[in-house]
């Protein structure tokens, strides 16, 4: 399926929520619970599921949702997950990426990380405006939504433990809080060229979130997530 | 996947030119990373072995390859192994001050290249497969992240000729 025709699947209402809330939560959905959070029946919302699976938006698994097996267990339940591949449309027809792969490939060659670093830093205090620093992890919640990075809330200590840690998300205790992300917006370059364009990241949120207010950006790399985490300041002076 | 891969390991070599001494106050911020970096290799799933000094943590002080490059030999289980430790871990964040440590190289300074399970590299070994890397470019023998080959297709009996054609795409 085309792009088009795969992004068009997303015009009805009931598949866009489907869609979104699978996507949110970062983690196997299983038909009820997408449901449940979409307020359709059961049925419809298989139906739409299977819909953006096809369309290649989705990605269907199978799991036991009880945790049992062998006899009783029942038959496996179908589990959704948004799918790896990228989907865009640009009208009329434009290739930034690979204009993107092009500029880093000259800027990893040549050596030029200080400066790519340099402009991403200053881009990143223009998008800021004259707004002071970053108030909290709140407002850089909202930041880092909004340019696509889907943060989310984890404990600083759930080292290979993320779920745990979301679950808890929002009784953890503020010095354990720290603001991790689901997506990196700059996914295709930055695998081609992870140091290069990590750095280059990491300034932009740097100058975004200015580097002496209440709180930090700082690289805490992981598989399948952007390599930047955000925190408080106050958990790193001691 | 390939199923029939637990046979073969994946061996890297990467090279630094330092800019300063290793004890210079302005390299202190790459030691000081060096332990706890290691520590993560070492508790890596997928990760096999390292090379190290004897009676030391790591291979700083061996100069096989000049006396201000230091060398990093390891071997992995699979690619996935080696890429998640090298740019998904602690480690990116050395990788992301190099520029501060270490000098450009203009040729290549990272190669892979698949072993025998069970079997560990010798450091020459692993030098005239950089070399190879640097004088015929990418091949079966010698190859990069950017320029991967698998396990299957390194065979030797999968393999007619040494690819004289590969692409000299070197971005590692």
């Amino acid at each position: 399926m085309k792009d088009i025709d795969s992004i068009a699947v997303l015009q009805d209402p009931v598949r866009r929520r489907l869609y979104e809330y699978v996507v949110a939560q970062g983690r196997e959905v299983g038909r009820n619970e997408a449901a449940e959070a979409a307020g359709v029946a059961r049925t419809l919302a298989a139906h739409h599921l299977d819909k953006l699976t096809e369309a290649g938006l989705l990605e269907c698994g199978s799991r036991r949702l009880t945790g049992r097996s062998g006899p009783g267990a029942g038959r496996p339940a179908k589990v959704y997950t948004r799918a790896r591949a990228e989907r865009s449309v640009s009208l009329p027809a434009r290739d930034y990426r690979t204009a993107a792969e092009l500029l880093a490939e000259a800027a990893e060659q040549a050596g030029l990380d200080a400066g790519l670093c340099a402009a991403a830093r200053r881009r990143g205090e223009a998008l800021r405006g004259s707004a002071e620093p970053c108030g909290g992890l709140e407002e850089a919640m909202e930041v880092l939504a909004a340019r696509g990075y889907e943060p989310y809330v984890a404990g600083a200590e759930a080292t290979g433990d993320v779920q745990a840690a979301e679950g808890a998300g929002v009784t953890a205790t503020a010095a354990a809080r720290v603001v991790r992300m689901r997506n990196c917006p700059f996914h295709a370059v930055a695998e081609r060229f992870p140091p290069l364009v990590c750095g280059m990241n990491l300034a932009l949120l740097e100058g975004l979130f200015g580097t002496d207010g209440p709180v930090r950006a700082r690289m805490d790399a992981r598989p399948g997530e952007c390599c930047v985490v955000v925190e408080s300041s106050k958990n790193n002076i001691d | 996947m390939t199923a029939s891969a637990p046979a073969a390991h994946l061996a890297q070599l990467n090279v630094a030119t330092l800019r300063h001494p290793l004890d210079d106050p302005r390299t202190t911020p790459f030691t000081e990373m060096l332990a706890p970096v290691n520590a993560a290799a070492d508790g890596t799933p997928g990760f096999v072995w390292r090379l190290v000094e004897e009676g030391t943590g790591d291979a700083t002080g061996l100069r096989p390859a000049g006396e201000d490059v230091i060398v990093n030999l390891s071997v992995w289980e699979s690619r996935e192994a080696l890429w998640d430790f090298t740019y998904r871990s602690g480690h990116l964040e050395v990788l992301r001050r190099r520029r501060e440590w270490f000098h450009r190289h203009v040729e290549a300074h990272l190669v892979l290249w698949w072993i025998p399970a069970g079997q560990l590299p010798t450091v020459g070994e692993a030098l005239e497969r950089l070399a190879h890397l640097r004088a015929h470019g990418p091949s079966p023998r010698a190859f990069t992240f950017a320029s991967f080959c698998t396990a299957a297709e390194a065979a030797p009996s999968s393999r007619p000729e040494p690819a004289a054609g590969a692409a000299a795409v070197q971005t590692g």
